[in-house]
């Protein structure tokens, strides 16, 4: 049985800084398996998590000074809530986990403590019948599980509602950021080099800067401003933000341009940050499946018509 | 999560009141708090909170809630839309 520590190291954190800004973010994995923390006794409350580094560590450290069994599951390295949506962390895996672990010699009780996040692939009822063991939905953060713990085993409404509060968003902006990137730096290298051999290096210059404060709307401005941006659609909060940045852009760097140009340049500014913030609805924890596909169908449309409208003034009929 | 709302009348959620056995699951796992307790029986009270998780779904142990469940995201969509199209071979975001 591996022992494990409450205590995060330097590795970790470090490890965890280069997770939130993309680097080498598929190789974060744990083995899946049970783990001791402290010195728990059959009777110690078992807490199953996913092997994705960051989770893993989070709810050791949250965990830190109690006796528990933690019960690792294995999601490829991916966290709850996604592994969930899939299914790696599901009732087959859960069931499979507690069979391989010889869970019901190891306890005297059939309680197995869960994320709330982790119920959309798992089966309360199913688990029950095939191991025995009765599935609770203890939290949905890990930093409410040892209140959890402390509180008799409930659950508090507090403990079950989403939220996503500004410094949990911005926990998101780096990885936003940086995902943005593949296609940005090669758009931008060739966007410098068009415009600089056609109209010379500040012509290149100001449009490079323009189309990276414009991805910079769509992600960040729109990750921070969320609530503030008007409407519920996650495509016309990006439109505000771009229509905003191309205003800016415009009194910066718009002196010298024609007008159809400007115009041009507003339209695909636009498009560019309504894009960007359409994307941002994968890490958000409240849009459906049949908002986005609505969001989609109105917006790919108008985005596809601004962007053939710019061309055609860029290009000058 | 009162602060943020999606967008309105989209949701596929589907409760079949007269099925429902009152065990609470649903209410336990929704994250938005889309259900409550009324004459020992579980009611939809905020459908347009519904994320679509599918999670009151998988453990409702009466099958009674319906829903059509998947990731709200952009990303996720656009690369099954094309590998439905045949254009796109790849593994989906989140
Ligand atoms: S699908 Fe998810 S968000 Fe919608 S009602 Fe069920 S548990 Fe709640
Ligand atoms: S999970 Fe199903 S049976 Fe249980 S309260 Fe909800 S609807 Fe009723």
């Amino acid at each position: 049985m591996p022992q494990v520590s409450s205590q995060l190291r330097f590795a970790d954190h470090l490890g965890r800084w280069k997770v939130r800004w993309g680097i080498g973010r598929n190789s974060c994995m744990v083995p899946p398996g049970l783990y001791a923390i402290g010195s728990p006794g059959p009777e110690a409350p078992v807490v199953v998590t996913a092997n994705y580094k960051v989770t893993y560590d989070l709810v050791r450290s949250s965990l830190g000074g109690r006796d528990i069994w933690l019960l690792v599951l294995e999601t490829f390295g991916i966290n709850v809530w996604c592994a969930a949506g899939k299914g790696s962390f599901g009732t087959g895996e859960l069931v499979r986990r507690v069979r391989q672990t010889g869970l019901e010699k190891v306890l005297g009780h059939r309680t197995l403590l869960l994320p709330i996040l982790g119920a959309p692939g798992v089966a309360a009822h199913e688990v029950a019948k095939e191991t025995g063991f009765e599935v609770r939905y203890a939290a949905l953060r890990v930093a409410d599980l040892p209140e959890y713990l402390d509180n008799g085993m409930n659950t508090t409404p507090a403990m079950r509602e989403l939220t996503f509060t500004l410094a949990e968003r911005l926990a998101l902006v780096p990885v936003e950021w940086v995902l943005s990137f593949k296609f940005a730096l090669p758009a931008t290298a060739l966007l410098l080099t068009v415009g600089w051999w056609l109209n010379g290096f500040s012509a290149g210059l100001t449009g490079s800067i323009a189309f990276l404060g414009a991805i910079a709307a769509g992600t960040v401005a729109v990750t921070v401003l969320l609530p503030w941006l008007p409407g519920a659609s996650f495509a016309c909060k990006g439109m505000i933000a771009g229509l905003l940045w191309s205003g800016c852009w415009v009194l910066w760097a718009g002196e010298n341009l024609s007008l159809p140009t400007l115009i041009g340049s507003v339209l695909a500014l636009t498009t560019v940050s309504s894009f960007y913030a359409l994307n941002f609805t994968g890490s958000t924890p409240f849009t459906s499946p049949s908002g986005v596909r609505k969001e989609m169908r109105t917006a790919f449309p108008a985005m596809a018509s601004a962007l053939i409208i710019a061309v055609v003034l860029w290009i000058g009929v | 999560m009162r602060k943020f709302r999606y967008l309105k009348e989209v949701a596929t959620l589907e409760l079949d009141e007269e099925r429902c056995i009152g065990c609470r699951r649903c209410l336990e796992v929704c994250p938005h708090g889309v259900f409550a307790m009324r004459d020992g029986r579980a009611r939809i009270i905020d459908r347009d909170a519904c994320i679509e998780c599918g999670a009151c779904a998988r453990n409702c142990p009466v099958s009674t809630v319906r829903v059509d469940a998947g990731v709200g995201c952009a990303n996720a969509l656009i690369i099954e839309w094309l590998h439905e199209k045949g254009l796109f071979r790849n593994r989906s975001c989140c």
